[in-house]
């Protein structure tokens, strides 16, 4: 029953202000007067080591907090489109990219400080310097899996979709609005809420660090969790953990989420459906608000403006064309990318050659003692991960509750527990030793338990049904249907967590309290006191076995059992 | 339409699309000489693999062939045709734009500006028979719709060239046959630019039903192996008899006539000759063309209408009819399926007899022989995957050779010729409990 088609008109005329507007005007003049609140309780002195620890200066920590992370991501996105785009269609670059990106992604972050450091310190103002050290470290810590996200989007475009963009001769610009943006966009999203939670990680590391006999500080939430910490002050580490929550959440709730929402109409998918995942009641609000129509309008009009700017001649696919030749610049590149390559191996091997080989040997023993570290606290992570996550996968009411408290307690970076974690710790017979290994349980745990939440929701209901019916219980039950159905979740989650760990380990084995240093045997703590020491070449040594070490677990154990899991438990 | 001498629209000479380098050089197409004429509604008809949505993709100049040369309008094409459009098998719809907006982003990569844009989408949409759905997203409609949408948005660009690739097989029988009914009439109506339509198809009656003229490819080389004109009158009778004998004819081009065994046998891998490729046949399905064909009365039995009854398409129908001649238990006689008595043996045997029989006709097979031979020469009488794999690989490209390990695999072990043990990626030859002492 359809009626006759008249022309459509302009959409109907809104008053001029709904009530979402009028909610989300308060909810902006709200987020604004915070933002202002924070920057007027700034504290006298920003300048050097001294940190405020009082309670009227965490609003302007977390805001130059929120600001370094803000201008990280910023960075990393850029260099993410960029990257991922040249990967993805030069086969030549990608053949080199690629690779890259994986030893990039697999290089311990933390021992990336001091070499940045230096480099940007002879060229700008010390506080100038350290302030970009510390964008560039999360940046660092940002940029890889978005790189990743944006590259695997990028060429798993459905053919058709492509040739289609081709036959109807889109401009370069048209495929990219029309086409791979909004393929990658949902990934992009996801990936970058990744981010930003590894990035707390590494800003609660980055704000205060020493190196030699230099002491940095930056004004920020994890420079006041420490400082706090090395004070004893209790009550100052409760407020700084609580604010730091406080901004999580409302980061989640006013920006990821409702960019999730937004991103999930990009799904490919032909189905209707209807996730929580994808709501969000901010999102909501804005786009029955007067707001959504001037940005969609606006977004139009840049869009029409690009058009007739830029060329409209159709742009050939990239991706189905074939060109064999070189161009110049890729000649350029290669001629400048062996100088690089063989100027870096001259300096390194002469690092390495002065390294002495005692300090070799030490090396050694210290990835030795990190292995078995990392392996405990995996271990301890799947003892209480694997029945608390199949509690709350296979029980849709009890996660309905615990879903968020898990989140928010995941969201909280573990660095930012440790000085705590310490200042117990250090009192415990065990020591650093175990802290160590507790740190890096904290920090990574997250990833299994919720790989092993969506292992159990995902195991099958015939297959659940059937186990009920041949009456499987106990020790059967998780031997035939739980376990084999969570494995190749686990293993994707052991995979992240450890890579994790061996990261961790920095900052885990290596610590500075009170003006006392504890250290204990790790490769860790090898890279952490060669910073804090100025050894380069100790630091370029233990750096590289670290490197050489997780790419070859990498390879020789993660990469067999994750292919198992594919083949062989692979529920479909 | 027996004009004089109708103008060519499209003219293929000697086009050739190979992959890969030296060893490993795998032809996609071989040497086709193809003009489609204006005012043609041309059907490249042929079975899975055999490139001719390859060949689509040449004639819109989206692939650039390795060999020959492609005119359109006596000049030779440089890059992608912009008087050709296509109306893709999967629809390529973007998922998040509205009809409306899917339809109006051909017109604006155009230079259509915005008003043009949404008036001539409304327009077409309109055509199409979708008024009323311009704001609806492509995954709140049904396929058939959104294949309307396929060609709105096709038509959007005034195309000269229509070129359909595979439109119908996506959908249910029933949206299927009323598009094919509405592409036709738009098609004869006339009141559109299109000289010519080219479909490429892998269904005959659709082909028959549709078209002036069926191109038959097949593969293996890629080739052209027959054209058949289709002189019927619109609208077509699937009916009549001149329908199904036409149906009948590109039937008995496309399956073939059984030739002698050592034709049909081929050589062993490794050996000079050709090594024949064994068909995508499951065990089950070709059980159940026996069974179909021997409950019949008639001893020759029409391979369409077996198709219809079966409910198959013509690329799960070929690869059965191929296993059954090669196996021995069928001929093929213009366009019928005949059974031998080894073929009605089978249909009415038990599952232990069927095996037997099964496994007695494997053994014959060049690709066993060589197999088995290999296996019982390994150490302990098992052998890697990947070995056979790598001794396969020279005689054809690796997807090729990885899916006919896959079908010996489950041909062989339903026969019980060998085991498998998929965890360790290892064939067994399966010694019988009951012979060995």
């Amino acid at each position: 029953m359809f009626k006759p088609r008249t022309f459509t008109p302009a959409p109907p005329a809104q008053s001029i202000l709904t009530r979402a507007d009028v909610w989300l005007l308060l909810v902006l003049v709200g987020l604004l007067a915070l933002v202002i609140g924070a920057a007027e309780s700034a504290p006298e002195t920003v300048q050097g080591p001294e940190i405020d620890l009082s309670l009227s200066a965490l609003p302007f920590y977390s805001l130059r907090s929120v600001g370094r992370m803000a201008l990280a991501y910023a960075l990393s996105f850029l260099f993410t489109m960029i990257y991922g785009y040249i990967a993805a269609y030069n086969g030549r670059a990608e053949r080199v990219l690629i690779p890259l990106l994986d030893v990039l992604q697999s290089v311990p972050i933390l021992s990336f400080l001091p070499v940045v450091l230096l480099s940007l310190s002879t060229v700008l103002p010390e506080t100038l310097a350290v302030e970009l050290t510390a964008v560039v470290l999360i940046f660092t810590s940002q940029v890889w899996n978005m790189t990743f996200a944006w590259y695997q989007s990028l060429t798993t475009i459905p053919r058709e979709l492509r040739e289609a963009s081709s036959i109807f001769r889109f401009s370069r610009w048209q495929r990219f609005t029309t086409l791979e943006f909004p393929f990658g966009a949902l990934a992009l999203v996801w990936n970058s809420m990744m981010s930003w939670a590894g990035g707390w990680f590494f800003l609660m590391a980055a704000e205060i660090f020493t190196l030699g006999d230099r002491d940095f500080r930056l004004p920020g939430l994890g420079a006041f969790l420490q400082t706090a910490a090395n004070a004893g002050d209790l009550a100052a580490i409760g407020w700084g953990i609580l604010t730091l929550v406080a901004v999580i959440v409302i980061l989640d709730q006013f920006v990821w989420r409702p960019l999730l929402a937004w991103a999930s109409q990009f799904r490919l998918e032909m189905i209707e459906r209807d996730d929580e995942e994808s709501q969000s009641w901010f999102y909501d609000l804005i786009r029955q608000s007067v707001v959504a129509s001037w940005v969609s309008s606006l977004a139009g009009a840049i869009d029409r403006l690009i058009m007739r700017r830029l060329s409209r001649r159709p742009a050939p696919d990239p991706y189905l064309s074939v060109s064999i030749r070189r161009s110049w610049w890729e000649w350029v590149l290669v001629a400048v990318s062996v100088v690089l390559v063989g100027w870096g191996g001259w300096v390194g091997s002469n690092l390495l050659l002065s390294v002495p080989l005692a300090q070799w040997g030490e090396i050694g023993l210290s990835v030795g003692a990190t292995m078995v570290r990392v392996a405990t606290a995996m271990a301890i992570a799947l003892l209480w991960t694997v029945p608390v996550g199949v509690f709350i996968g296979t029980r849709p009411r009890a996660a309905a509750i615990l879903q968020p408290i898990v989140q928010i307690a995941a969201s909280v970076p573990a660095t930012a527990l440790f000085p705590v974690l310490v200042l117990v710790f250090l009192a415990l017979p065990g020591g650093l030793n175990l802290a160590a290994v507790v740190l890096m349980m904290l920090g990574t745990q997250w990833y299994v338990l919720f790989n092993v939440i969506a292992g159990a929701a995902a195991i099958p209901q015939d297959l659940r049904f059937t186990s009920d019916l041949l009456q499987l219980h106990g020790w059967e039950r998780w031997r035939t249907l739980i376990l084999p159905g969570l494995f190749p979740y686990l293993i994707t989650g052991l995979i992240t967590a450890s890579g994790g760990a061996w990261n961790a380990s920095i900052v885990a084995e290596y610590v500075v309290f009170n003006q006392q240093t504890y250290q204990t045997i790790g490769i860790g703590a090898q890279i952490a006191a060669a910073t804090a020491n100025g050894d380069f070449a100790g630091l370029f040594a233990a750096t590289l076995a670290m490197i050489i070490v997780v790419v070859a677990i990498n390879r020789l154990v993660w990469r067999r059992l994750y292919r198992l899991a594919e083949t062989k438990y692979r529920m479909e | 339409m027996l004009q004089a001498q109708p103008k060519p629209l499209v003219e293929l000479m000697g086009v050739s699309q190979r992959y890969g380098r030296g060893e490993r050089q795998f032809t996609a197409i071989q040497d086709i000489n193809l003009t489609i004429a204006e005012g043609e509604f041309m059907a490249l008809l042929g079975p899975s693999g055999c490139g001719k949505s390859t060949l689509l993709r040449i004639i819109t100049g989206l692939n650039r062939p390795s060999e020959g040369l492609v005119r359109y309008r006596g000049k030779a094409l440089e890059g992608v045709n912009p008087y050709a459009t296509i109306v893709f098998q999967t629809f390529a719809l973007f998922p998040w734009l509205t009809v409306e907006e899917n339809v109006a982003v051909a017109l604006k990569a155009r230079g259509a500006s915005e008003a043009e844009a949404h008036r001539r989408a409304v327009e077409l949409i309109d055509l199409v028979g979708l008024d009323g759905f311009e704001q609806a997203y492509p995954r709140e409609l049904s396929g058939g719709m959104r294949q309307k949408v396929g060609i709105a948005r096709a038509l959007a660009v005034d195309p000269e060239l229509l070129c359909l690739d595979e439109p119908f097989s996506a959908l249910d029988v029933l949206s299927a046959e009323t598009l094919r009914g509405e592409v036709l009439e738009l098609w004869t109506g006339g009141s559109l630019k299109i000289r010519a339509v080219l479909m490429v198809s892998h269904n005959i009656e659709e082909a028959v039903f549709m078209a002036d003229r069926i191109v038959v490819m097949d593969k293996n080389p890629g080739r052209i192996v027959a054209e058949v004109p289709v002189n019927l009158p619109h609208p077509r009778d699937r009916k009549s008899d001149a329908f199904a004998a036409l149906v009948a004819r590109v039937y008995a081009v496309l399956a073939g006539q059984t030739q002698s065994e050592a034709i049909e046998y081929g050589t062993e891998p490794g050996q000079n000759g050709q090594t024949r490729l064994l068909p995508a046949a499951s065990v089950t399905a070709l059980a159940g063309l026996l069974e179909q064909a021997n409950a019949t009365d008639d001893e020759r039995d029409p391979l369409a209408k077996l198709q219809d009854e079966l409910g198959l398409d013509l690329d799960q129908m070929l690869p059965l009819i191929e296993a059954a001649e090669l196996l021995g238990f069928a001929r093929v006689e213009s366009g019928n399926l005949i059974l031998t008595p080894l073929g009605e043996a089978f249909a009415e045997a038990s599952i232990q007899t069927r095996k037997e029989i099964f496994a007695s006709r494997l053994r014959r097979l060049p690709f066993f022989r060589w197999m088995l031979r290999m296996i019982a020469a390994a150490d302990n009488q098992s052998l890697r995957w990947e070995v056979l794999l790598t001794a396969l690989e020279p005689e054809f490209p690796s997807e090729v050779a990885e899916r006919q390990l896959d079908i010996a695999l489950e041909w062989g072990r339903y026969a019980e010729l060998f085991a498998y043990d998929d965890a360790e990626g290892r064939f067994f030859l399966e010694t019988p409990a009951v012979t060995e002492k």
